[in-house]
Order: C-alpha cells, then structure tokens, then sequence
C-alpha cells in the first residue's frame, strides 16, 4: 500500500492533513537598531535615548523573571544574536523541520505596544510592521505579518490597519492582551471597525502591561503567578467584549486568543449565561446570549496546551468551545513550545486534529 | 425539591440597615463621628442594595431593609426549607474603610452586631467573624476576641484586597485561625484597593460580578504558591459565592506552571490540585454550569472530589428562584455530602453546639 505524506518533513505530524498551521511564532529584532530605517529621527533618538517606557519599574527586561533567559528554549540560540532573530535559522530548526505550510509572525518584544507614549509607540508600531515584511514575509513566502498596533491610541491604530488593509502579506491584527482598560471599553471601538471594515481577524496575544495589578486583589509576587494571571486577564477580556456589546456591534469581527490558555472559556461562558437573569436589567439591548457570542466569534490557540488529568476532561473542553475553534499553535522559540507531533494528544480523533492543524486556521484567517 | 434532613446553609447575608444600627456596638469616639462627619454608610459597589443580584425580589419586604431582621431569615430560607444550622456572613463594607482604627472599630462593631442580633436570636445560626485585613494586629486581635464564642466557626475577608492573600505580612493572621480551629472564608467582593479586573476599571456592574470568578482564581495560586498551606497544613479555606466550574480549569494551568517552574517555589512539594482538594471547600451558589445533568456530571468529574462542595442559598442574593436548589444531575448519596456531611467535616465547630 502506498502511504502518501504531502510535505514530509522530520517533525511534521502525520495528522496535518489539512496543512500544518502554526499560529504563534515570535520573530525578534536583532537590536531595536533592526527598526531605525523606519523611523523619523526624532522617534530613533527617543528610542536609543529613553527606549521603551511599558507600564513598569524596570528598564531592562520584565518584572518577573522568566524561567529561562529571553523565554526562550535553551536550543534556539543561534552563534551569534538571540533566539528567532535569523531567518535561516528559524528556517532550518522550525520551518523546514517541522513542515510549517503557514506561519504567523507575531512580534512582541520590543516593539513598544503599550508604551506609556502613545506617539512613539505608533511610529514603532508602523516600523515594527514595515521590518516584517523586509525581514521575514518577503524572504519567505510561508510567513504572515500581524499589523502590530499602538492599542492605547485607537484612531491611529484604525488608521495603521486601514493602511495595511487588502495587503494578503498581513493575516490579522495583534494586539497585547493586558491593555490599560477592559478591551471592550468604547474608547477602542476604532479598532474593531477598523479590522471588520478591512476583513482581518483580531488576534490577541497573551501579555502586555497595563499598568494595573496583576491580579484584582494586587500584585502577586512570583512568575508561576503571573503565568497563570494571564488566563484570569483574558477572562476579563472576554467578558468586556460580551458585555461592553462588542461581539454584537462587530458581528463579523474575530477574535483570536493566542497562548492565553483555553480551559477557562467555557466556565467564562458558563458564567455570564447564569447571571444573564439578573444582570440583564442592566443591558437591555443585548440579544444573544453570551456563550453565543463567544462560541462564534471567539477562536483560540493551543499552546501551552491544557494537560487535565484525564484525556476525556480535554476532549470535554475542546467540545464545549467548539472543535471547529481551536488553532495549533508553537510559541516558537519559547521556553514552553509545543512541538507539533506531541502537544496535541493523540487521543483526539485525527480528523480534529487535522482540524486543529491546519483545517480551522484556514477557514479563519481565510489562508 | 426538598433538601437532605440536616441540611446546612453555609452562606446567608444579613444586611446591616445602615450605620445607626452598628452605634450601639461602637466606642463613643467613633459613634460620634457618624452624626459628627455624615458618614452615609458602608454598602459597597459589590451588592448595591437595589440591584437585581444583591436581593431576590421576592425577598424585599415592603418597609423594611431587606435581610435585616432574623425573621426574614426564618421567614424565608430557614423555616421552609428546614435548614438546621446556618452561617451568617455580613457583607456591610467594614473592610473597605481606608483609616485602619475606624475600620477595625467599625469591624469590632459589626461582629458584635451579628452576635447580638442573629446568633442570640436563633440557636440554628452561627457566624463569621469578619476581619479587618489593612492592619494584621487588629486582625488577629479580632480573631483572638471573638473566637472563644464557638458559635463563630470562622473568619471572613474579601476576595479582593489590597496584596494577594497569601503574602507573608498575612501569615500571623493564618496562624492565629489554625490556634482556634477556625477555617478561613473568602467571600466575593472587592476592597477596592484595585481596580476589579488586572485591565483597570470596567464600565458596568456585570463586569464587576463577573470579576469575582477571576479573583478566586488570583487569591488560590497565592495562598498555594507563597506555600500557606505547606506552613499551616491543617488551614481550611472555603470559598463563598466563588462559582464552582472554574476550579478544575485554573488548577489544570496552575500544575502546569507548577511542572515548569517549581524551583521558584520549592516549598511547594505537592501539585496544586492536592493542596486544594485536602485545604479547599466551595459554596455552591453560583455553581456556574448550564442546567443540564450531563454537564454538571462531567464538571463534578473535572473537579475529582465529592467532599469539596458545600450547600448555600447565598440568602437574599438572587441566585435562583423558587425553594432551594442543587445543580441537576446530584444523585442523593451526593446531595447528603454537600448539603450536611462536608459542612460538617469542615466547621467542627458546629459540633460544639446542641442543633435544635
């Protein structure tokens, strides 16, 4: 019997039938020197003077140290600069290796999202975009751009989105998760008409600062807290955009939730359906009810992916969000990659596998 | 449907009618400063007392605050629905007060209140003694206090305070619990100290509900990861009004963290979902899973312990309608555990009393 492997390669799972698509790859600048060919001389001299000023004590790296240096897997470090800062070398270790058909850039340090200037972080936003597409989409044709916007100013972000629009180069929007109000408030509406008006997806990548507490009872005091504090910060996400009426006004808007945990939506869902009763008074104009909402316009990735005790407790999860929903997804170079042939378990059936790979990111993203 | 014989109520909420009524509890210089400043009282922005969730509408009697009298309580949960014992936990916004002596008087107060006018007022009640949490010597004096009366059998805070619970400036707080075998209540709300989602204030009060399930979520990987239940192995912590569904999901992601990065917590030398099932009990309104018995078979198998859940109406909150409720698909054998034994097993207190 012949056995036909389309695009074999040495890491490719042999259930990716429908294509292998990895949603979450952060390429990374050399140096912030990698953005100053886009960049008015006034914006380089603040970023080589100041740099970059997120909603934080420290100058250099992040106030909870990561487990490993830059987050990175020990084996991405090429000879010379830092992990996913080299074509070649992603090349060789990710793309090629694995057999990655498609692969989403999402750019998240540093790159000045959530600066505490909103100009600055709109001028890096646009280089940020622009060093894109002239270092990793033009040079290989398997990579997509994320237009990087400057969040907390809406109207420019509307405007660098309507710029990028209709280019097939980029595949969504990129937003940080933890921004400075709940994502629903009004104050980012341009935002989201923006992206329903140009036809491309939101993808909201965990992280960010947003100069709030960490947790709603204050700042924790260890990085397994902040890991974990971003599924809790996605959950208010979610809810903003359901409450606030955003899945309703943008009734074509998707959203996609990149490394933000998936266990937690269905108690999300499960939640405001509950209170809808009493809560209601309160919002009249809401028609559909929340789970509704999020089961159709809320998509999500798998890395890190859920590990319950039991496989039927993550076939119940990925059941109550929708099987057509969920995206692979490696975090290449992270420190907690999910290598394609064994972060989704083989006890799902392999033709939602197949799904998961390659099938539903097509569909959304619209590859 | 009818409750199992015994059934116990682990979370009812009188409500304090104002300040007047806590004078005769307080010390001349702080009942004077009531009339003295025009202090307008302490409801807070998590139950405004005329929203739909903060009392069932059935239970607003005409004339009177709702939830503030003892017989409302009998009236409406205890009587008719044969509660045999049941725990009452004010939630007038002591904690919130940003000068720590009038907070601690004012706490002082409200606990005196309690006693005075519920516990004396019916053997099947006993209650929580509300801590005032921004000074940790007041707090331990409240619990030092207090505890001698057995009918408290157990301490109160918010979910949302000003740091994570489980920082160490708490920990003689927890000690002094573990002394008088009393559990730690955690009930919803929010001092305020923080804006109610880690993304800054939100617009509606839907939003601040629903914060809770976040919070709980934020106060467990404290008290897990800072090691308070390695330090104080026998401190039982019950979440009141918390939802249950969220549980089995936060501790998916917790051990996994915990796998990855233990040696920032080295103490910690049991996975999370251990510590929680031996240290942790939930309250059951809200449980925050559709209507439908298979859904709720599969959260309870996610949550991997039938001794966890205790039973609430969470009186007068409007959680449900009509008499009381378990979520469907509880066969009796599970029902007996929620609504008597595990109440039972986790306030041995209420052992000490004669029950009625």
């Amino acid at each position: 019997m012949n056995v036909i492997r389309p695009h074999a390669a040495p890491g490719r799972p042999l259930a990716a039938t429908q294509g292998l698509i990895d949603v979450d790859i952060h390429p990374r600048a050399r140096s912030v020197h990698d953005y100053d060919p886009w960049l008015s001389a006034e914006m380089r001299q603040r970023l080589h003077t100041f740099g970059i000023r997120p909603r934080h004590g420290f100058v250099k790296g992040t106030p909870y140290f990561k487990s490993q240096p830059l987050a990175c897997r020990r084996d991405a470090w090429p000879e010379s600069g830092t992990p996913a800062s080299d074509l070649a070398f992603m090349q060789a270790q990710m793309l090629d290796f694995h057999g990655i058909d498609i692969g989403v850039l999402n750019p998240l340090q540093p790159t000045a999202q959530g600066d505490q200037n909103n100009p600055f972080s709109v001028a890096m936003a646009h280089a940020v975009n622009e060093w894109q597409l002239a270092q990793w989409v033009d040079r290989d044709a398997r990579l997509r751009a994320s237009v990087v916007v400057a969040y907390e100013d809406p109207e420019a972000s509307a405007r660098e989105i309507r710029l990028r629009g209709g280019d097939a180069r980029f595949c969504q929007v990129l937003l940080m998760s933890r921004t400075s109000h709940p994502l629903g408030n009004p104050k980012y509406a341009p935002i989201f008409e923006a992206a329903q008006e140009v036809g491309l997806p939101i993808g909201i990548h965990a992280f960010g600062y947003s100069g709030w507490a960490m947790t709603n009872g204050g700042w924790p005091s260890f990085y397994i807290e902040e890991v974990s504090e971003h599924a809790t910060s996605c959950q208010s996400l979610v809810a903003s955009l359901v409450i606030e009426g955003v899945l309703e006004r943008f009734p074509k808007l998707r959203i996609i939730l990149i490394e933000c945990g998936f266990g937690w939506m269905p108690s999300v869902a499960w939640r405001l359906d509950k209170h809808w009763p009493s809560l209601k008074s309160e919002m009249p104009s809401m028609r559909r009810l929340p789970s509704e909402q999020i089961r159709e316009q809320i998509w999500v990735s798998t890395q890190p992916i859920e590990e319950p005790p039991r496989p039927e407790q993550l076939l119940d999860c990925m059941g109550w969000i929708g099987w057509d929903k969920i995206l692979y997804a490696s975090d290449y170079p992270h420190w907690d990659f999910d290598d394609p042939r064994t972060a989704i378990p083989s006890y799902i059936p392999e033709a939602k596998r197949a799904a998961i790979y390659g099938g539903n990111a097509r569909k959304v993203y619209g590859f | 449907m009818a409750l199992p014989q015994g059934s116990i109520d682990a979370d009812l909420h009188p409500m304090v009618p104002g300040l007047s009524a806590l004078a005769p509890y307080l010390p001349d210089l702080w009942r004077d400063q009531i009339a003295l400043r025009g202090m307008e009282g302490f409801d807070t922005q998590s139950y405004p007392p005329n929203a739909p969730k903060s009392v069932r509408e059935d239970w607003r009697p005409e004339g009177i605050w709702p939830a503030s009298r003892v017989e409302l309580l009998r009236e409406q949960v205890l009587d008719p629905w044969k509660i045999s014992r049941g725990i009452v936990t004010p939630l007038y916004g002591v904690q919130l007060v940003f000068n720590e002596d009038m907070g601690n008087a004012f706490t002082s107060a409200l606990n005196d209140w309690t006693r005075a006018e519920w516990l004396d007022a019916d053997p099947r009640l006993a209650g929580s003694i509300i801590l005032p949490m921004f000074n940790t010597e007041h707090a331990v004096a409240e619990i030092e206090r207090c505890a001698p009366d057995p009918r408290f059998v157990q301490a109160m805070v918010l979910v949302m305070g000003e740091t994570p619970l489980g920082r160490r400036h708490n920990w003689p707080i927890f000690e002094a619990l573990v002394r008088h075998n009393l559990p730690l209540a955690i009930h919803a709300g929010s001092t305020y100290r923080n804006p109610v989602t880690s993304l800054g204030w939100p617009s509606w009060y839907a939003e601040d509900y629903t914060a809770n399930q976040q919070a709980f979520q934020s106060t467990l990987a404290s008290l897990i990861t800072e090691g308070v239940f390695v330090k104080f192995p026998t401190l039982k912590v019950v979440l009141l009004e918390s939802g249950v569904s969220w549980l089995p999901a936060f501790l998916w992601r917790l051990c996994k963290g915990w796998k990855g990065v233990r040696f920032e917590v080295p103490w910690l030398d049991r996975n999370p979902f251990e510590v929680v099932r031996e240290n942790v009990r939930l309250s059951i309104q809200p449980f925050d899973a559709p209507e439908d018995a298979e859904t709720v078979q599969r959260v309870m198998d996610h949550l991997g312990s039938d001794e966890m859940l205790l039973w609430s109406s969470d009186w007068p909150h409007w959680q449900f309608d009509g008499g009381p409720r378990l979520p469907p698909g509880i066969d009796a054998a599970l029902a007996r555990k929620i609504c008597v034994e595990n109440a039972l097993s986790t306030y041995t207190r209420l052992a000490l009393e004669v029950t009625p």
